[in-house]
């Protein structure tokens, strides 16, 4: 191939890179929602608790996401990171400082130290046993949670730390319900804005190639491993703050948190709004959300809904709903 | 003495159960490349129908027919869903089969009821065989010959039989083996149903053990998943001996520090993945 031929693909990934301006409708739309959801939630039978816990569970979605959608590593332990941060969280408040900062810190820096120690065995397998491998991780740290029993509250749970409100020079801010919904979405948008500037540095590009070719990255003389384990890592630590804050959401965290169903319902989240989309984490644990609310409070045997809507999403709609969306709009 | 040799029994019967499990996963990701978290609610299913079927069959007879209706249950799935996986990504099988899950185990309450139920099981299994080592029932006894037998019957049909030999064949390069004209929808359906029959054998044997109920897989599947990966994918020997190797551990454990019992089994999966990371008998290549 001649230096001719690979000019126009070249300069059109760069006119990619300066989008036209209704190229951040969707995100501007987004961000509008979000801003305002405590203002209608209520308007639509919601409550700010559920607009919580939305942003908390998207974002743990978002972080899977990293490895799902971008690297294609299928993980299926993520909800150990998350359980982790949240455990965290709440023995920071507990015992060590009454300080809401410090308890989110804590919590996202364990999830981050465990998934980078634990990386390394990982990132060795692809496919099927990289699932499997992340799945036994999550096991483990759920029996360690759960039979250690003076430290963690074992099945019980958790309990008797309240989150703090936020001490500034002069200020106190209290973080009931409205409060704690915008601190949430400030950790959200932080978390948003890292996973965008990576996702368009070099290093994003890198994870893409491992998912859409490894051995030709190899070729290139670039460890995928290497490359696997540093999204391995940030999807732990993005976990282990959402864990977090759903810990101090609730003044709670029980071993459930850690469990291998909740990792199952991260991936379905992913894969519900779409796995390739940025957004799509976000549309997935939103509806999520929303339907477990409210099927649950229609029947007991909510969960086989849930199990079909499961089943009916990879039979017809892989790409997930915004996939079918960006489809229609294209066609 | 009598406690340690109680608990490596019991680790020994538990690990049969892993292995059993294990045995029929491994075939099913063989050839089917499905990652079947379906497998727990399969056993869990033939537990339930054996309960309902005992007034009319007995024990024996349930031991035989619910495995085999399961299995008919399974190819059912499989022809309706899972075939329509073949050939895409594993994390659809993964999704599709833990949505397949959350069904199972609520239609399994809505029919049978939330609460525990027991499997009786004649009379002469439940005595003890021996005085001095009160833990040996004929029950145990039974289910041991049962996993055996059932092992060795899987391994000689496989290597001895028209149909096992293409499963083998298939589960190392199926385009080759369809390219020569062998019926892959056939081939697949089968290993399929013999996957879900061993597990349906272990329902009704674990139903007996220790009752029913409708999460009574849930603990089952997690350690098949290791004891494959301790074994080594792609070896159905391999899935067997991580089976019973981590059972006995897990046995072993309880009877010194009970709280780490189930923690033992994760942990040597990592020792094991540290060292081999392809488990005891995987082989070079399979499945990367």
């Amino acid at each position: 191939m001649s230096a001719k031929e690979l000019t126009p693909s070249a300069s059109s990934a760069r006119r990619n890179d300066r989008r036209e301006w209704h190229h951040y409708l969707p995100h501007v739309f987004v961000w509008l929602i979000l801003l305002t959801a405590p203002a209608w939630m209520p308007l639509l039978g919601g409550y700010t608790l559920l607009a919580t816990r939305v942003l908390v569970l998207a974002m743990a979605a978002m972080g899977l996401n990293l490895l799902l959608g971008t690297t294609g590593a299928l993980s299926f332990g993520q909800a150990a990171f998350f359980g982790l941060g949240g455990y965290a969280a709440g023995e920071t408040l507990l015992h060590l400082a009454p300080s809401t900062p410090l308890a989110l810190l804590i919590g996202m820096l364990t999830s981050g130290v465990i998934a980078a120690v634990l990386g390394p065995i990982a990132v060795r397998l692809r496919g099927i046993y990289f699932a499997m491998i992340t799945i036994a991780f999550g096991q483990a740290f759920f029996f360690i949670v759960v039979n250690w029993n003076s430290f963690t509250g074992g099945e019980d749970g958790l309990l008797g730390f309240n989150r703090q409100p936020l001490h500034f020079d002069t200020m106190t801010i209290p973080l009931h319900g409205v409060n704690y919904y915008y601190l949430a979405l400030f950790c959200f948008a932080l978390v948003a804005a890292f996973i965008a500037a990576l996702l368009r540095s070099p290093l994003g590009h890198a994870f893409v190639a491992i998912r859409e070719n490894e051995r030709r990255l190899q070729f290139f003389g670039v460890r995928a491993g290497t490359l696997l384990w540093i999204a391995f890592t940030i999807s732990g630590l993005i976990a282990g703050l959402a864990g977090s804050l759903y810990a101090l959401l609730n003044n709670f965290i029980s071993p459930s948190s850690l469990h291998w169903t909740l990792s199952g319902d991260f991936v379905m989240m992913c894969v519900l709004g779409g796995m390739r989309s940025f957004w799509g984490p976000l549309l997935g644990a939103a509806i999520y959300v929303v339907a477990e609310n409210t099927l649950s409070s229609y029947t007991d045997n909510w969960m086989s809904f849930l199990g079909l809507i499961f089943i009916l999403i990879v039979l017809f709609f892989p790409k997930g709903v915004l996939g079918l969306l960006r489809a229609r709009v294209k066609a | 003495m009598e406690l340690l040799l109680f608990n490596v029994l019991n680790g020994l019967l538990l690990g049969v159960f892993y292995a059993l499990m294990a045995m029929g996963l491994s075939l099913i990701l063989g050839l089917n490349r499905i990652i079947n978290f379906a497998h727990g609610g399969f056993l869990a299913l033939a537990g339930y129908i054996a309960y309902s079927l005992l007034p009319y069959l007995g024990f024996f007879g349930v031991l035989i027919v619910a495995p085999l209706l399961t299995a008919v249950l399974g190819v059912l799935v499989e022809r309706l869903l899972i075939k329509r996986l073949y050939g895409r990504d594993p994390l659809f099988s993964l999704l599709l089969t833990f949505g397949l899950v959350l069904i199972m185990e609520d239609m399994i309450r809505t029919i049978w009821g939330a609460q525990g139920l027991p499997l009786q099981i004649p009379a002469v299994l439940q005595s003890a065989l021996s005085q001095t080592y009160f833990f040996i029932t004929g029950y145990r006894v039974l289910i041991l010959g049962i996993a055996v037998a059932l092992t060795i019957g899987l391994l000689l049909f496989l290597r001895f039989t028209k149909i096992g030999l293409r499963i083998l064949a298939g589960a190392s390069d199926l385009d080759t083996i369809s390219a020569l004209g062998v019926n892959i929808h056939l081939l697949r359906a089968v290993s399929f149903a013999a996957g879900i029959f061993l597990a349906g054998v272990a329902g009704v044997l674990a139903a007996g053990w220790q009752g029913l109920s409708p999460q009574m897989g849930d603990s089952l599947i997690m350690p098949s998943f290791v004891a494959i990966i301790v074994g080594g994918v792609g070896s159905l020997l391999g899935s067997l001996l991580g089976g019973l190797l981590i059972g006995v551990a897990s046995g072993v454990t309880s009877a010194f520090y009970p709280q780490a019992s189930q923690l033992v089994i994760y942990l040597i999966m990592a020792l094991v993945l540290a060292i081999r990371p392809r488990g005891l008998l995987g082989k070079k290549g399979v499945f990367e």
